[in-house]
């Protein structure tokens, strides 16, 4: 073993040595091309260990493309223009310089490919200075265009070394959330993130046309994970980073600088909605859609369609299409016939434990703040989730309890679901009909909450106390039902744990004797030791 | 005016040769004060008055102290009290002792000790020294003392109680006697005096001392003789007997320090037992009803450990495993004389135990009789308490689950906090330790449970003796599991099924802490627990299943005794009993089930029976608590298993059933139940004992009445209605100013207050000067009439002398 381990090590030493060296080299090759045009063919070199195996030679390599052909840029040393293929370039009457500058165009573009290429290399480093040596690129393209410009003021920008680095990005078959984070910081600046947008908007288009609008998980969750990185600029005047300084794109947009982000904006997530999305990708849309999607669209309400589409999938994902449709009937007068008809039905058991409780009790409260809804209906909500509460967790009671409480404190006429004294001395079965779809027919009213009293046996203390308070009349104050949205079992729990003086601990008095006796015998009836 | 003192200081001296009652019965002496109104009750104090015996007695007062004052107004000389500190009000009177006794040995150190023979000072006891009064030697010479009291030399009579004149005199003498020698001093006579009594005493003493020497060599001899003298044996008796008569002394030394035997309490019949620990039973179940209730507990209402009578607080709890070892020396069978030493309880437990229907494992008396005897053939009877976690693994490894019992046991009894100081400290740790051991043994495979079992009793004696620190070693292990479980969940959104060291926490929660309480710090949060890892850990497999169940028993056991309403419970259930279902197309979408169960997916059959033939080989049999954790292939097995599980679901939503029947909405929980069974189960097969067993739920949830009254809130007490008629108050005392505040009327108070002082002090100044005047005026008079006594005499004697002058003359003529 010693041995082998010995010339291992000495291996990698070597391989270091030769990765310095092959550094060394590099950029001295690069010095020696940038000096004279003699030493133009050593770019192969370069290209060469640019496609190299080992992680550290392919970096020093982008290293040094980036170095040299940034240099070159600057000194215009790339052949502008449409370029001639190479063999006419030989042949064609071209003057030596032109000849040279062909000669390095074609070498660039083939490093842009390689580096494209790289973009989906396993090893993340590599990706990395890819993509940054690729931004680099495009940032000098874009102060040295290479393209023949016709008239002064026009703007050119590197489009598609944008284009096709968000293809490469927007990978379909390796997930690049951690290379699309890094990516998030050209993104702060506008016209890179302007021309992402117009890109990525392209680049769905293209991809889902040619999956006949299939699912693609992966390539889905990369272009969700670009796209949610982008955060739009709020006002005018931030629009000042700039990557490419010129004046040609200032003129072009700044008359509707913003108008035209947000369009550009809008057409992106349209164009990316449009398409069926998997079900965690419709929740995670739905989380973002009314906080970082909704203000930044010129015409919000295009996401009519795909909001009431989201509503009426049910579950889950209706619970948070609720955040959105309520940003639009709040704020843009949507009309939405049997919204309340819908909420009702979204109550069920699972209402109580999925994790967007909070967010849905929370929207709920606020739709149902109304003081003009019809009192069969905020009876129908107040006893549908009384219903719903025999199956709750506590931490999910001590949120509804108050809630009821809370309906019927702002609709006095619901008084009756908890005090009705002229029925009170004949007994009669619970009228209420569960199963029924339309609170108006659901016979609410002529109810009561028997489950509230239920639930004052409620093992836990605070749920029993809060469920006590139907034996006396309401007070006028409305509960405030924030600070209990987002309880957790361990925050209840902690309560009890934490208390600070316990005065004396009671203790059980029957002597315990064995590990499965005592409390009934429960366990000790269907369970063994051994 | 001259008259009248003259006269009431004679009605004075008549006065006061009466009694009191002749007094108060004299209508002459009595004033009435006359009431205007006659109020019943009311007590006076002023209604009759003796102004003669009260001016009288004023009088006297002032006499007494402004007479006195007024005589000596202008006379110089004072008695003023030099003593240290006595006008120095700030002084502690302790101090000021102290401070005057130091002083004054200060005095008596600095002078020369001429009066004191001896050089250092003698603690006495009216002039007695002490060390002499504890020697009680001298006796003998009270008689002689006697004579020395009696003694009374004219010199020293003369010196004693001549005073002054004496000495004078006895000067006198000296200069007779002396003749040329200067005379000699007062102080010097004195010194003479003293010494030479000093010196007679002190040949007395040395004299007596003599004495007592002979007496004592007489004594001795006399003894010597009397050997000779006397016959042998009585004397031989004689001196047996002292040393007989000393032991008895001794032994009635002993007794007398001994401590008194406490009358105890009359011993008690077995029925005065029963009743009395029946009435303890009554009262423990009556607080714990109370703390179900959640009233507030009265400090000190309860006492939280039961002392039996009997009990010395030693720490030595006497259950059956210490009697059995109590039998095997005394050698004899189970009902020797130590019975009656054992409480009430224990025999409850054992019959409880003999009742109980599961077989155990019952060793007979003699096999445990060898086992002790092994034991105790290689465990050391004290074991010092462990000081780590280690400590205690190292102490009870390689023993056998018996022994481990017993070493925590004598480590228990060797370290009990009576005994000393810090061991409250150490076996409040060794609780946290045992529980950590009680953990790794349900941890280790396979798991140690019946290890466990045995330290139960050990685990509850120690959880007695140290509630607190009990309930925070718990609360810290819930508490961390809970965390781990919450930080899982954030994460992953569900997590894994308690592992078996966390079931059995929970059992032995369960077994230390009441679970029937409104709010209990541990058993609480412990439900709170069950409930979270019911609603948010999947069933994924058998396994998971049976954690679960263990789980849903542990809850039915937590809330049987206060038939408090656990929905996750029953939601587990539902959701176990939907495992069952075969066709689970033919549910629909009802809402039956509740997370963490769903509607379908990979492990929504787990419970589905497939073979018929094998449900009729099936016997119900206790499923091992291991088998949460160990999973078995084989298919026979796994079959049974699923049965198993179903038939204790089906047992635990009986159970349920008749906890929550008088639950309001006792339909609407086991509908979902109902429909299940009815419906979807009752296609399928089943064995015969899980068909019954079924039928009888579905029958005791449609036989509860389906009606309710509809809610009313609860009756107030009517508010009163406004009464005008006067309101009515108490008046305790008249006079006196109300409605204002408190201040304000301490404040009216102590100015009313001051008013009276300042009327009555004035009062009694204008008393003052009125007798100071009367005093003035008699002594003007007196002087006044003793002048014109005198010149009246000197008159007289003067025409006297005129007459016979004049008589002379007239006799010469």
């Amino acid at each position: 073993m010693a041995p082998a381990k010995k010339r291992n090590v000495s291996s990698v030493k070597t391989a270091e040595k030769s990765a310095k060296k092959a550094k060394v080299d590099l950029s001295k090759t690069v010095e020696r091309i940038l000096e004279s045009r003699k030493h133009a063919n050593d770019v192969f070199d370069i290209l060469e260990s640019l496609q190299a195996e080992q992680e550290k030679e392919v970096i020093s390599a982008v290293a040094a493309c980036r170095e040299l052909f940034c240099a070159l840029l600057e000194r215009k040393e790339l052949f502008l223009g449409k370029l001639p293929g190479e063999e006419d370039a030989l042949s064609g009457g071209y003057s030596a310089e032109d000849k040279y500058r062909i000669f390095m165009r074609h070498r660039y573009t083939s490093c842009v490919e390689i580096l494209l290429e790289h973009l989906s290399h396993e090893q993340y480093d590599i990706k990395e200075s890819a993509m940054c040596c690729l931004m680099k690129f495009a940032a000098g393209e874009g102060r040295h265009p290479l393209e023949d410009l016709d008239w002064s003021e026009h703007y050119s920008f590197p489009r598609e070394l944008i284009l096709a680095l968000v293809d490469n990005l927007l990978s379909k078959a390796t997930d690049n959330s951690l290379l699309i984070s890094r990516f998030q910081e050209f993104l702060e600046m506008e016209d890179v993130r302007y021309y992402v947008m117009s890109s990525i908007r392209d680049n769905v288009g293209k991809v889902m046309e040619k999956n006949k609008g299939a699912v693609v998980p992966v390539y889905q969750n990369n272009v969700f994970t670009l796209m949610s990185s982008i955060s739009m600029p709020n006002q005018e005047s931030e629009l000042t980073n700039f990557m490419v300084k010129q004046e040609g794109f200032l003129n072009a947009i700044r008359s509707s600088a913003t108008q035209e982000h947000k369009r550009v904006f809008e057409r992106m997530w349209l164009g990316f909605l449009k398409y069926k999305l998997p079900n965690s990708m419709y929740k995670k849309v739905l989380v973002i859609l009314h906080d970082s999607i909704l203000p930044y669209m010129s015409k919000p309400t295009l996401m009519i369609d795909f909001l009431t589409a989201a509503y009426e999938i049910g579950g889950a994902i209706s619970l948070l299409a609720l955040n959105g449709l309520f940003v639009l009937i709040h704020q843009h007068n949507l009309d939405y016939p049997d919204f309340y008809k819908k909420l009702y039905n979204l109550l069920e058991p699972s209402v109580f434990h999925v994790k967007y409780r909070a967010r849905f009790f929370h929207l709920a409260n606020v739709f149902l703040s109304s003081s003009h809804l019809p009192v069969y209906l905020v009876a129908a909500f107040a006893k549908r989730l009384a219903r719903l509460a025999l199956t709750a967790p506590p931490t999910a009671l001590l949120l509804v309890l108050p809630f009821i409480y809370n309906l019927i404190r702002r609709h006095p006429s619901c008084r009756v679901l908890i005090h009705k004294p002229s029925a009170e001395d004949e007994p009669f079965e619970d009228p209420y009909l569960m199963d029924e779809e339309d609170p108006a027919q659901c016979r609410a009213l002529e109810s009561s909450l028997w489950e509230i009293k239920s639930l004052q046996k409620h093992y836990h203390p605070d749920v029993a106390k809060a469920a006590l308070l139907i034996n006396t009349p309401l007070s006028e104050q409305e509960d405030d039902i924030s600070e209990t949205l987002e309880v957790t079992t361990y925050e209840l729990m902690e309560k009890d744990l934490k208390q600070p003086e316990i005065k004396s601990v009671p203790l059980e008095f029957e002597t315990a004797t064995r590990l499965l006796k005592g409390g009934g015998d429960v366990l000790g009836q269907h369970f063994c030791l051994t | 005016m001259g008259k009248a003192p003259k006269k009431r200081s004679l009605a004075d001296k008549v006065r006061k040769t009466k009694t009191s009652s002749e007094i108060k019965n004299n209508p002459f002496e009595v004033k009435i004060n006359r009431k205007k109104f006659d109020v019943l009750g009311r007590k006076s104090k002023h209604d009759v008055g003796l102004p003669g015996v009260s001016r009288s007695k004023a009088v006297n007062k002032r006499k007494e102290t402004l007479l006195k004052e007024y005589k000596q107004k202008n006379r110089c000389s004072k008695f003023i009290d030099r003593r240290f500190g006595e006008y120095d009000t700030k002084m502690a009177p302790e101090d000021k002792i102290l401070q005057r006794f130091t002083m004054e040995r200060q005095r008596v150190h600095e002078k020369k000790d001429v009066y004191n023979l001896n050089e250092e000072e003698e603690l006495t006891h009216y002039g007695q020294s002490l060390a002499e009064m504890e020697k009680f030697n001298d006796v003998v010479n009270s008689d002689d003392e006697s004579e020395e009291k009696g003694l009374l030399s004219a010199e020293l009579t003369a010196s004693h109680f001549g005073g002054g004149g004496g000495l004078l005199r006895k000067k006198a003498l000296g200069e007779e006697e002396e003749g040329g020698q200067r005379a000699k001093s007062r102080q010097e006579l004195i010194e003479e005096l003293i010494q030479k009594s000093k010196q007679e005493k002190r040949e007395r003493q040395v004299q007596r001392e003599e004495a007592q020497e002979l007496t004592e060599k007489l004594d001795q001899d006399w003894k010597n003789i009397q050997s000779l003298m006397v016959k042998k044996t009585p004397k031989a008796d004689k001196q047996e007997e002292k040393p007989k008569l000393e032991e008895y002394d001794m032994m009635v030394r002993e007794l007398g320090f001994e401590m008194k035997a406490q009358p105890s309490e009359k011993m008690k019949t077995p029925e005065e037992l029963a009743k009395e620990e029946r009435e303890k039973l009554q009262k423990l179940e009556a607080d714990r009803l109370r703390r179900m209730m959640g009233e507030e507990v009265v400090e000190g209402a309860q006492s939280q450990i039961h002392f039996s009578a009997d009990d010395l607080n030693d720490g030595f709890i006497l259950d059956k495993h210490d009697k059995k070892t109590l039998a095997y020396q005394e050698g004899s069978g189970e009902d020797d004389g130590h019975s009656d030493l054992e409480s009430e309880q224990e025999s409850e437990n054992e019959e409880e135990e003999e009742a109980s229907p599961k077989p155990k494992k019952t060793l007979s008396k003699e096999e445990v009789k060898a086992q002790q005897e092994a034991a105790k053939a290689e465990l050391p009877y004290t074991f010092a308490a462990p000081e780590s976690y280690n400590d205690l693994k190292d102490m009870l490894h390689g023993h056998t689950s018996d022994n481990q019992r017993l070493i925590v046991a004598r480590t228990q009894k060797s370290n009990h906090p009576s005994l000393a100081v810090g061991n409250k400290l150490k076996l409040q740790k060794l609780f946290g330790f045992l529980l950590e051991y009680i953990g790794e043994l349900a941890t280790r495979s396979p798991p140690e449970l019946s290890t466990i079992d045995k330290l139960i009793p050990e685990v509850y004696a120690l959880c007695q003796m140290f509630p607190d620190a009990a309930c925070k070693a718990m609360q810290s292990i819930l508490g961390d599991a809970a965390h781990s479980m919450e930080e899982t969940l954030e994460v992953k959104g569900h997590a894994a099924f308690p592992t078996l060291d966390m079931l059995i926490y929970l059992k032995v929660t369960a077994l230390l802490f009441p679970t029937s309480d409104f709010r209990h710090p541990v058993t609480t949060p412990a439900l709170l627990f069950i409930s979270q890892a019911l609603t948010k850990c999947p069933v994924r497999s058998l396994q998971d299943l049976t954690s679960g169940l263990v789980l849903c028993s542990l809850g039915v056991e937590y809330v049987s005794f206060s038939k408090r309403f656990l929905p996750e419970l029953i939601n587990f259930l539902v959701g176990t009993l939907h495992l069952a279902v075969q066709d689970k197309a033919s549910l629909g979408m009802t809402l039956l089930y509740v997370p963490p169960f769903r509607a379908s997916g990979k492990y929504s059959d787990l419970l589905v029976l497939s073979s018929s033939e094998s449900c009729r080989s099936w016997s119900k049999k206790s499923l091992p608590l291991s088998a949460t954790h160990y999973k078995t292939e084989m298919f026979i097995i796994v079959f049974f298993h699923r049965l198993t599980c179903l038939s204790t679901c089906l047992d635990l939503v009986k159970r349920c059933c008749l906890l929550y029947k008088d639950l309001p909405s006792f339909t609407h929980i086991f509908k979902p139940i109902r429909t299940l069974l009815s419906k979807h189960l009752s296609t399928q097969i089943l064995p015969e004992p899980l068909q019954e067993l079924s039928s009888e739920i579905v029958e005791a949830i449609s036989s509860t009445p389906v009606t309710q009254s509809a809610l009313v809130f609860d009756k107030r007490k009517p508010i009163p209605l406004k009464l005008l008629t006067p309101k009515i108050v108490e008046v305790l005392d008249y006079g006196k100013k109300r409605g204002s505040t408190r201040e304000e009327r301490e404040k009216e108070r102590l100015k009313h207050k001051y008013k009276r002082e300042f009327k009555g002090a004035l009062r009694e100044i204008r008393k003052d000067s009125r007798f100071l005047a009367r005093e003035k005026l008699n002594e003007v008079m007196n002087r006044d009439a003793e002048r014109k006594r005198k010149v009246k005499e000197l008159m007289g004697s003067l025409a006297t002398q005129e007459g016979e002058w004049k008589s002379l003359k007239r006799k010469k003529k």
